[in-house]
């Protein structure tokens, strides 16, 4: 059975229930701890650039398999300003948050996979993977 | 990597059984050279804290609940670490990256000032040129042409890096262009005026002293376009004066008139011509005075004129503890005979 989550972004709680939902996928996946920390660290983020530039979004969580791979998929959506510049944001040492590391160059380290569309004023769609090793 | 990481486990392990059962100095020697390694081996603070937990778990059986929970908060702490680390990783190959185009441009932009020594009977030039940084906003030129007049010009572009630097190019492949002005240091100037005036944004300025000799009439030409004046030695009454022609620097209107000077020189006189970056040296925290360089170059003056300029810029340079602040540039031209 391929399980799915949905969590809605609309305050901190929100994030923190995205944190939950992921990191208990990530166990019952066969993650170990340090995986586990981060995919919720790439979760988190996620969630939070929703949050805080957009205000309203989503977070879907859900185990995918391809060629007997086994891992999960992390999608974050919303219907925000959307992203000017992409290569500007996935650039090391620009931020807009003033993070250290983070960010979403961040994410695409913590994760194998990443794949990012926006649209001018129409919103952002993020999609990453991590497999299982 | 699986390979690694067990024998990483191995070492780790042992470490950890010797330290916790004499708590040498020794092991803990080792634990720091094992860091370099681990590092080396792209292993991340996260994965290092996870190592500790699950060696520490091995050796301490039945560990508290708590000590094996808390660790839950240090991992996820050190995530953050990690991902600092990585970006400081992937910078520091970005600017490795950007520090070898640099070398690159700086080494195309040296290929556009002139190389090889210029002997001849009629006189003695002598010249530096130090970039504070990798690119140069200095430029200089000296030049034959078939009847034996030799041209030089110091420009300094307002400014410094790679800006200054391709400005300065700028320059060079104008002068190129001007062949019939090289005896009108007027006309020369007013020609590379109207260059720079349209080619450059109006918040940058080039400043230049171009002159040349005449071998046989034994008289120096020039004229300048706002630039640091220069020098002129005479060695009959052994004094310095300033060599300095008015005119507007480069860049700023479109038709600027430049009228050349004339001076004669005799044997043994010479001509010094200097960037700013040479007049704004800072000795303790103050700038040099005219007077103190011509004090230094009278020091060295019985030296050939390359001799001369290289002294004086090591003198500079140590006064300074070797940090230039701005393009250095100093040139002097010798009547032999």
């Amino acid at each position: 059975m391929q399980v799915q989550t949905h969590v809605d972004i609309h305050s901190e709680w929100g994030i923190v229930a995205a944190r939950q939902a992921g990191r208990k996928l990530a166990r019952e996946i066969g993650f170990g701890s340090v995986d586990q920390a981060r995919i919720t660290t790439a979760i988190s983020e996620l969630a939070r650039n929703i949050y805080l530039y957009a205000n309203k979004g989503q977070i879907q969580i859900e185990e995918v398999t391809v060629s007997g791979k086994r891992g999960i998929k992390i999608i974050a959506v919303d219907e925000g300003p959307g992203i000017k510049d992409l290569r500007r944001v996935m650039e090391d040492g620009f931020t807009t948050s003033g993070g250290l590391g983070a960010g979403l160059p961040g994410v695409k380290r913590l994760m194998d996979e990443f794949d990012i569309d926006s649209e001018m004023n129409a919103g952002t769609s993020i999609s990453a993977i991590k497999w299982l090793r | 990597m699986e390979e690694t990481k067990i024998s990483m486990y191995q070492l780790y392990k042992d470490m950890l059984t010797s330290y916790l059962k004499n708590k040498s100095e020794h092991a803990l020697y080792h634990a720091q050279q094992f860091s370099k390694e681990m590092m080396e081996k792209d292993m991340s603070p996260e994965e290092t804290v996870s190592l500790h937990l699950s060696v520490f778990q091995e050796l301490a059986e039945d560990l508290p609940e708590e000590v094996v929970d808390s660790f839950d908060l240090l991992l996820e702490v050190m995530i953050g670490y990690g991902l600092a680390y990585r970006e400081h990783q992937s910078l520091r190959d970005r600017q490795r990256q950007i520090e070898s185009e640099l070398n690159v441009a700086a080494r195309m932009q040296k290929s556009l000032l002139p190389n090889g020594e210029i002997s001849l009977d009629s006189v003695d030039l002598g010249v530096i040129s130090v970039p504070a940084g990798k690119m140069s906003g200095d430029y200089y030129d000296y030049s034959l042409d078939e009847h034996g007049n030799i041209g030089v010009a110091v420009a300094d572009v307002i400014g410094k890096g790679v800006p200054a630097a391709m400005s300065m190019s700028m320059i060079k492949y104008a002068m190129d262009t001007l062949p019939e002005q090289r005896l009108e240091p007027g006309a020369l100037l007013e020609s590379l005026n109207r260059v720079v005036e349209r080619n450059i944004d109006s918040d940058m300025f080039i400043t230049m002293m171009y002159g040349f000799y005449h071998p046989e009439e034994h008289y120096f030409s020039y004229a300048s376009a706002g630039h640091e004046p220069g020098f002129v030695y005479n060695l009959e009454k052994d004094s310095f004066e300033s060599l300095e022609a008015k005119g507007l620097v480069l860049g700023v209107s479109p038709k600027v008139r430049y009228k050349p000077d004339v001076i004669n020189l005799n044997v043994g006189d010479f001509i010094v011509l200097l960037s700013d970056g040479v007049t704004e040296c800072r000795v303790d925290e103050e700038f040099i005075e005219r007077e103190q360089l011509v004090q230094m170059i009278r020091k060295y003056k019985h030296l050939s004129a390359q001799e001369i300029v290289e002294q004086i810029y090591q003198d500079l340079e140590k006064a300074q503890e070797f940090q230039l602040r701005d393009d250095f540039t100093l040139l002097i031209l010798r009547r032999k005979v």
